[in-house]
């Protein structure tokens, strides 16, 4: 059990031993990627079933329960209406910005998969600058939810955009210093590292702070309750996604849950000891952490009310800023003074 | 069959030469906003072939990001009605012609004095360590001075926005 991916890829590898170095790279590549995409959709059909039933637990429903065992199939069933949807372009929208933003929206959220490790030896790239890649990356998802919402033509859409722009370049200072203290405690950006530094102890317990602070500003990064001022059902009508149809505003959809999962990732990755874990294979250990942290970005979203922009702009300058800035002066401090107890030099 | 990482390049350098110019033709100005961030990405990709990876992230984070603020200050600040005819050309071509000839001739000589150092075999893996010394050891006064210049000029942005006088 513990080896069956490691062992399929060897297999794959195996087919291609005669091949060129090039080719074999590329082909490698492309059996990663679709190992990601197939880990991506799986998981984002069903934690929208996961998420309409633990909404409907939380307000006392019974949520989907028609078709298949207990709604199971809900989610394949709307992923499939989505795609007969027809594709509608409105009128004044800035045509190709419209167009081309619902497929940029997803290549941040597949790139930053590469530097996950899904388990032990399963990281598709081990890149040395991990974790700061994926900050990179998602950086990137701020533009592509801008183009949407201009291209839309649409003044709720716009509206939704300069928010999002607002709530995500400001969050992601504090997410950054937040992961400034693991990575000084690890001493790499490198995410197998960061996972076989915590072999002993879980980061979470030594920089539990930070833990919270990424937390917080990681709902706010992927746009999730009580951070969703940028969709706000009820004063911007879903903001940039508004214009959008079928399958364009699945691949939003689908991209904001791919997210939900990688930030979960990262955490489990970064907080969590990543893999580790007794008896159980790596894989799976991996798999239930991530589903603990999504368990609770649900539970957040479906207690708490919508936060004020206001309210959310100042509470990351005011509070989070200072509190992840003090995060990383206390951890170089305690680092050093650890130094000094037990090498007796700095 | 060439060498796929010169392919690679010539690639990156015709995308990023080709954006910079949509940048600079287009009359929308957002457009031209969104071929910069192209811009970016392409020049990201060369210090990924110059095996920089911790720079190409930079690269991506620091600029190609901050063409999302920067669309929407194009935004909040045009004051054009039709956002289609919002970055137009002027008639001061003999201004612009000697300004960018001059700009072209120092970049041309800085480039031409430099001594390029052709590092033997395979860069270090891991450049990170580096370019922390550099920054914080023997550049430390340098750097800490840009900070602070940044600072300056943020606050002032801040008060010009606002208005300096502006009763509460």
């Amino acid at each position: 059990m513990e080896n069956i991916f490691t062992d399929l890829a060897a297999l794959i590898n195996g087919f291609l031993a005669g091949a060129p170095p090039w080719l074999q790279t590329l082909a490698m590549g492309i059996v990663y990627l679709v190992g990601v995409l197939a880990f991506i959709f799986l998981n984002a059909i069903y934690l929208i079933y996961l998420e309409r039933k633990i909404s409907a637990y939380m307000q006392q429903r019974i949520g989907p329960n028609r078709l298949g065992p207990h709604g199971l199939l809900q989610s394949v069933a709307d992923a499939v209406k989505l795609l007969g949807k027809e594709d509608i372009i409105p009128r004044g929208a800035d045509k190709w910005v419209f167009i081309i933003a619902s497929v940029i929206i997803f290549i941040p959220a597949v790139m930053v998969y590469a530097i996950i490790p899904f388990g032990k030896g399963m990281i598709p790239v081990d890149l040395n600058i991990g974790v700061f890649y994926f900050l990179a990356v998602a950086s990137m998802t701020t533009i592509a939810i801008l183009m949407g919402g201009w291209g839309a033509n649409n003044k709720y859409a716009l509206l939704g955009s300069m928010r999002a722009v607002a709530q995500m370049v400001s969050y992601e200072i504090p997410l950054t210093f937040s992961l400034l203290g693991v990575i000084m405690l690890a001493g790499s950006l490198q995410t197998s590292q960061i996972v076989a530094a915590q072999s002993n102890v879980w980061y979470i317990l030594l920089q539990p702070l930070a833990f919270l602070i990424y937390f917080i500003a990681a709902t706010a990064e992927v746009n999730r309750a009580p951070f969703d001022l940028v969709e706000g059902e009820q004063e911007l009508i879903a903001g940039p996604y508004i214009e959008y149809t079928g399958m364009r505003y699945a691949l939003f959809y689908l991209s904001e849950y791919a997210n939900l999962v990688s930030v979960s990732a990262l955490a489990v990755t970064l907080f969590l000891g990543g893999w580790q874990g007794p008896w159980l294979p790596s894989w799976l250990w991996f798999l239930i952490k991530v589903y603990i942290m999504i368990f609770i970005f649900m539970w957040l979203r479906w207690t708490f009310p919508r936060i004020r922009i206001d309210h959310l702009l100042s509470f990351n300058w005011k509070v989070l800023l200072p509190l992840s800035l003090a995060n990383i002066l206390v951890t170089g401090v305690g680092i050093k003074i650890y130094q000094l107890l037990t090498l007796g030099r700095w | 069959m060439p060498d796929i990482s010169t392919l690679a390049f010539w690639l990156l350098a015709a995308m990023t030469i080709a954006a910079a110019g949509a940048v600079v033709l287009l009359k929308n100005i957002v457009h031209s906003a969104l071929y910069l961030v192209l811009t970016f990405v392409g020049v990201a990709g060369i210090y990924v072939l110059l095996q920089a990876e911790f720079l190409a992230a930079v690269q991506v984070l620091v600029y190609a990001g901050a063409v999302a603020v920067l669309i929407v200050f194009a935004v909040m600040l045009t004051r054009r009605g039709d956002i289609r005819a919002s970055n137009l050309f002027n008639i001061n071509y003999l201004a612009a012609a000697v300004v960018s000839l001059a700009l072209f001739m120092v970049i041309t000589m800085a480039t031409g004095r430099m001594a390029w150092m052709a590092t033997p075999g395979q860069a270090p893996a891991s450049n990170v360590g580096a370019i922390a010394d550099a920054f914080l050891g023997r550049f430390a006064i340098p750097f800490e001075i840009a900070a602070v210049l940044l600072l300056v000029a943020i606050v002032g942005a801040i008060l010009l926005a606002r208005g300096g006088k502006e009763e509460q």
